[in-house]
């Protein structure tokens, strides 16, 4: 099973992404799948893995729960998620016969099948590949960081929300690329906010700023706050395209900047 | 666990090691050997240490960031304020320790040459198998980490925000709070391979005194810290399990796989707790979803899987503030909802730890 890395499954893929987080719940899913979905909107190729072993969320979030991976000569062939064929989707969701399955893996044993996710997926021609990961920075990570390190262009986007107790866990995050050599194209503040939709008061549900303050204190880009969205999770749990839905949404311009300032910013990372 | 898919054994299987799936683990030597189905001496000596613990109660949750943190925090700040019960609370997240920060106690650590650092990261550049085969001692020669050796010798044992209340945190052990914890599995556990794992250590060498509840908090998922310490704490009998989650279905997906992983290892349950359930606008008053319930939240997976629900928390700003300034809710925000549904809840996890006093039957089978 040790199939030595195909160097052609990756070498068509032009960035990777790797969305983290040392914190769980945060939006580390959330904010792959949008990414995806907006560079989608922005013409691009896209292709997430959903490394998170334990709980995957995004085949739900994109709506492609339950479906096949199917195999060819090249590995594993990735799911689309739309008729256009511009997301693929790879995500251990697939592999598990019933969804209410733990899958209780050690480390060794996640390690091995990371490894097949990264060099056994016939990606095809991607722009971006968004790897989901789980949360902090254990096994999981540090395999996925090995194995995606020979394939170029490797970028991580790190996850918080504003209050004090999930940016303690950023911090150690931020220890952590530093320490794996891994580039942190910028910081997400998530969750920032919520409108009240009676009266349109705004609340800091998590407190604020937590997240931008950070970036300062770490030396990191700071690429945007989300604000709490109904609509957005309502979206998010339904499968249904947020981006392409709610336009005037506050959480709209939010996510839509942050992806644009990773299209410009990630071929700054290639020079 | 023999169904698991594509799957490891497990290391008491007597296919330990010899599974298809064996093949090129680099456990799979040692666990051919059977030195994993072996009974643990260790299951021995805790269960003796813990003789002194009156309940033991987890805090679960396949999900992250659903509230396990504050939920363990604020279960043993409520049970504290009976003067007569000693509670102790320990924090195994070893990756995103919060507790020092929700107690108040960060930076309370002895900071100086008492901790030890992650071991070397350049390892995780070389070939990973020798991570497992070889270096399994923790980067420490002697196999006895100081820190453990500290956590031992009493010097680093619980340090208690109230009389009655005492912390044991992961957090304490990390130099600085930028420092990353990135032990891989067989460090973490300390199950087969690592005779001085740090869970294993925290359950024997914790002098633990006189305790009426011990909550443990975890880290998200159903992993390798999930796997040891339900283990080593079956053996001294853990009352149950409180299984945290958040309204949507993204969170109770995950959080059905925490309940099928409990009735694997046949950990009883105590309940679930919907938190963030709903947000009261603090200036119209008015309700509303931001998580909302598309497939009927918590309530509906509990009736489908028939476990208890105990209770919902609504989602408060003061929760999050207090959490962040290291107070206890109840004092802070003695009139919220939340508060009063905390209480509610805690009352049923206290019956149910007193209904089950005299339970003495072994929870997993070896």
């Amino acid at each position: 099973m040790e199939a030595v890395a195909e160097p052609g499954n990756l070498a068509d893929v032009r960035n990777i992404i790797l969305v983290l987080s040392g914190k769980g719940g945060v939006g580390k899913s959330t904010i792959s799948t949008e990414l995806a979905l907006a560079l989608r909107h922005q013409g691009k190729k896209v292709g997430i893995l959903d490394v998170d072993l334990c709980g995957p969320s995004i085949p739900h979030m994109l709506r492609a729960q339950g479906k096949a991976v199917h195999q060819c000569d090249h590995g594993w062939v990735p799911v689309f998620v739309d008729q256009e064929q511009s997301i693929s989707l790879m995500s251990v969701g697939f592999l598990l016969e019933n969804p209410d399955e733990a899958v209780v893996w050690r480390g060794p044993k996640k390690h091995a099948l990371i490894k097949q996710f990264v060099s056994d997926v016939a990606w095809g021609e991607l722009d971006y590949l968004v790897v989901d990961t789980p949360p902090g920075t254990s096994d999981e990570h540090m395999a996925t960081v090995e194995a995606l390190r020979p394939y170029g262009p490797l970028g991580a986007l790190v996850v918080t929300t504003p209050q004090a107790v999930s940016v303690g866990d950023v911090r150690r995050e931020l220890t952590f690329c530093r320490k794996t050599g891994l580039q942190v194209i910028g910081l997400i503040e998530n969750m920032s906010g919520f409108a009240c939709p009676h009266c349109a008061e705004c609340t800091n549900v998590f407190s604020k700023g937590g997240g931008e303050e950070l970036a300062q204190l770490a030396g990191v880009p700071f690429l945007g706050s989300v604000p709490l969205d109904p609509q957005l999770t309502r979206s998010l749990e339904e499968g249904r395209d947020f981006i392409q839905e709610f336009p005037k949404s506050a959480a709209y311009s939010a996510l839509s900047s942050i992806a644009q300032k990773v299209l410009h910013r990630m071929p700054a990372l290639l020079s | 666990m023999e169904e698991a898919p594509h799957g490891c054994p497990g290391v008491d299987s007597a296919q330990a090691g010899r599974g298809a799936s064996c093949q090129g683990c680099p456990n799979q030597r040692l666990c051919a050997s059977g030195a994993g189905a072996a009974p643990d001496p260790a299951v021995e000596e805790i269960k003796e240490k813990m003789k002194t613990v009156k309940h033991r109660i987890l805090v679960l949750s396949g999900k992250g960031g659903v509230g396990k943190s504050t939920f363990s925090a604020h279960l043993a700040h409520g049970l504290a304020e009976d003067g007569d019960i000693q509670v102790a609370l320990l924090d195994i997240d070893i990756c995103g320790p919060s507790i020092p920060k929700i107690m108040g106690l960060e930076g309370e650590q002895d900071g100086e040459s008492h901790c030890v650092k992650p071991s070397s990261l350049d390892t995780i550049s070389d070939d990973v198998t020798r991570v497992y085969s070889d270096k399994n001692d923790y980067h420490v020669p002697t196999g006895s980490p100081e820190w453990l050796r500290l956590v031992s010798s009493g010097e680093l044992a619980f340090l208690y925000v109230e009389d009655n209340l005492g912390v044991m945190s992961v957090g304490f052990l990390l130099s600085s709070p930028d420092d990353a914890v990135i032990w891989r599995g067989p460090k973490k556990n300390g199950l087969s391979l690592c005779s001085s794992g740090m869970i294993k250590q925290f359950l024997r060498d914790v002098d633990w005194g006189d305790v009426d509840y011990l909550i443990v908090d975890t880290p998200p998922g159903t992993s390798d810290e999930h796997l040891s310490v339900v283990q080593y704490l079956a053996a001294a009998h853990i009352d149950g399990a409180v299984i945290l989650t958040t309204p949507q279905e993204v969170a109770l997906q995950d959080v059905r796989k925490e309940i099928s992983f409990c009735h694997k290892v046949k950990l009883p349950i105590i309940g679930v707790v919907e938190n963030m359930s709903g947000f009261i606008c603090p200036k119209c008053k008015k309700e509303s979803q931001i998580f909302p319930p598309t497939t009927g939240g918590a309530e509906a997976m509990c009736q489908d899987l028939k476990i208890p629900l105990l209770g919902k928390v609504p989602l408060d700003p003061l929760i999050g503030k207090s959490c962040d300034k290291g107070q206890s809710f109840f004092v802070e925000a003695p009139d919220s909802p939340a508060t009063a549904a905390y209480r509610s809840i805690m009352q049923r996890i206290q019956e149910f730890c007193n209904s089950r006093q005299s339970h003495n039957e072994n929870l997993i089978s070896p």
